[in-house]
């Protein structure tokens, strides 16, 4: 058998981890932009609490975040009950879960980058836009918005690596179902446990280093340019 | 088209505290940095939000305070100039230039696109990104920007004052077309005595967040007894000309005014264009003899007319020659050696390059 052919199995496990990454950074980008111009802008009491808060899936160990999540989004979690008899939206042990634990532990890594994009904009230029008519709405969407377009899209990639590698909540979460919630992080993981299961391990591992290289490689070319770009004229 | 302006506003422990009006043409705000002109012209642009005021253009209530009404920046209709040009770096020229000019509809049509283009010559820069733009280049296209939005007035914050002595001659003659082929009011901002004198019809003098003169320019810079302490070193007289000829070999642009002609460096304006030229007094030399074999081009005979009170061992002489009075300051020294009166005839002496801008 051919060291680097896939299994059915493998590739699933790093198809699901694709879409649950692609899902995560997607669901999670207009409530981190939202969050990033209250966090860069906004001046009010709680703003530390507010930081704290959106920080903190980034300090606890990722267990206890999937535990939480496990205790709120569950089946008898107070907002898992209320979204699964309004909306139909079930996260318990399923890749719709994995996907919201993906995408609160990638959370403040987006924040963090879209804030510093907000911040470095020149606000003197939006007062500009203001004396030649535009409204605060446009405002925001002809001139911060692509101004700080290079600091989404690097936030995106960095939500999206960081999804591709979750492992701790996700696992916590919605455990590690074949097909479902397995994604490749976990399928690596069940891998190292059985015996002669090192060679999947490695072809998994590869396609998680590449995966992360090059989303990480994308990040920094569009910081990078996100620094030049938001420099006033 | 009149503007009246009356603001009060507390910034720390700074106040501002001021009221003046403005018709057509252009209204000079003028004082040191620090004395309230770009919070008093936020206020007017609506970016800063005073604490009483009312704000009035042609009987148009833009902003008062008792009636708690306050119209937002962007539906003023005031185009803004900034110190910086602040364009924006993500747009091309083009793009620039159109930004304005979309929120108001684009109500100009293309030839009007074309006139304000050609007027600032930045036609050849439509297709760069201000990045690459040399610091003028940007402030000409920052003009053509507020100018597209079709404004109702035009604000001017120190447009010059980042530039280098070359960057602003070369935007003064765009400014004076402006002035001279739009109808737009324009309330201008600045520090510079050479820059009002050129450009404005009336002056505002700001000090301290207060108005403590306004007028007539030439009334106002003339004064024998400066209104503005701005800058006592910058003080002097204001002369108003004709452009009458160009000597094209020695770029040099002859200006009369009254029976006098000056020449000044550089071939500026066309011909048969009105010209004030501001002439600081520490510029200007007397003789009471005429002088001869001398660089200066400048020498004009006249009559003492008045002299100030002596302050720090100089005195400033006011001299009518042919219809201009021209102020010039000399030591106390000077004044004892030359025996100098009202009535005694002398010699004024203008070196042309000091009549650079």
């Amino acid at each position: 058998m051919d060291l680097l052919a896939l299994t059915e199995a493998e590739w699933t496990a790093v198809r699901l981890s694709l879409r649950v990454a692609t899902v995560a950074m997607l669901a999670s980008l207009p409530f981190a932009l939202l969050v990033s111009m209250i966090l860069a802008r906004g001046q009010f009491w709680g703003k530390s609490l507010l930081n704290g808060l959106v920080h903190m899936p980034l300090i606890l160990p990722p267990v206890v975040t999937g535990f939480a999540l496990l205790l709120l989004f569950g089946r008898r979690g107070p907002v898992g009950a209320f979204l699964a008899e309004n909306f139909g939206l079930v996260f318990s042990f399923r890749w719709t879960g994995a996907a919201l634990a993906c995408a609160v532990m990638g959370f403040p890594l987006m924040v963090r980058s879209i804030r510093l994009s907000i911040e470095a904009v020149d606000r003197k230029l939006e007062d500009a836009a203001a004396t030649l008519g535009a409204s605060p709405a446009w405002i925001f969407l002809t001139v911060t918005l692509p101004l700080i377009l290079p600091g989404i899209l690097a936030g995106m990639v960095l939500s999206f690596a960081k999804a591709m590698g979750e492992f701790g909540a996700t696992i916590t979460f919605v455990s590690n179902i074949p097909g479902e919630t397995q994604t490749l992080s976990a399928a690596i993981y069940t891998f190292t446990q059985v015996p002669g299961g090192d060679a999947g391990a490695m072809r998994l591992a590869a396609i998680s280093v590449i995966i992360s290289m090059a989303a990480l490689m994308l990040s920094e070319a569009m910081a990078a340019a996100a620094a030049r770009r938001t420099v006033a004229a | 088209m009149r503007l009246q302006v009356e603001a009060r506003l507390r910034l720390g422990t700074f106040a501002i505290d001021a009221a003046f009006g403005s018709q057509a043409g252009v209204t000079a705000l003028f004082g040191r940095s620090g004395s309230g002109k770009t919070s008093l012209v936020n206020i007017i642009a609506g970016l800063l939000r005073p604490d009483h005021g009312r704000i009035m253009l042609d009987g148009d209530v833009i902003a008062d305070s008792k009636r708690r009404l306050f119209t937002p920046a962007h539906r003023r209709r005031f185009g803004y100039v900034f110190q910086e040009a602040r364009l924006f770096p993500h747009l091309s020229v083009r793009g620039n230039l159109g930004y304005g000019r979309w929120f108001a509809g684009a109500t100009g049509s293309g030839e009007e696109f074309g006139r304000i283009v050609a007027m600032l010559g930045i036609g050849h820069l439509l297709d760069r990104m201000p990045a690459t733009l040399s610091g003028g280049e940007r402030q000409r296209v920052a003009i053509g920007r507020a100018l597209l939005a079709a404004p109702r007035l035009l604000l001017m914050d120190e447009p010059l004052a980042a530039l280098d002595d070359a960057r602003k001659a070369e935007i003064l003659p765009y400014l004076e077309r402006l002035r001279d082929e739009t109808r737009i009011p324009i309330v201008y901002v600045s520090h510079s005595v050479a820059e009002v004198a050129r450009l404005a019809e009336r002056v505002v003098v700001m000090e301290n967040g207060r108005v403590k003169a306004s007028g007539k320019t030439a009334a106002v810079l003339s004064a024998p007894s400066p209104t503005y302490e701005t800058d006592r070193r910058d003080a002097g007289a204001l002369i108003v000309g004709v452009v009458e000829s160009h000597d094209e070999g020695h770029e040099l642009t002859n200006v009369r005014a009254g029976e006098c002609l000056i020449r000044v460096p550089h071939l500026i304006a066309e011909q048969g264009q009105s010209l004030r030229l501001y002439v600081a007094g520490r510029d200007v030399m007397l003789a009471t003899r005429r002088p001869e074999d001398i660089s200066a081009l400048n020498v004009l005979p006249g009559r003492i007319v008045s002299l100030s009170p002596p302050r720090q061992g100089s005195v400033d002489v006011r001299v009518d020659c042919g219809g201009n009075v021209i102020a010039a300051r000399i030591t106390t020294l000077s004044r004892e050696a030359l025996d100098l009166q009202p009535g005694k005839q002398v010699h004024a002496i203008i070196k042309t390059v000091a009549l650079d801008y």
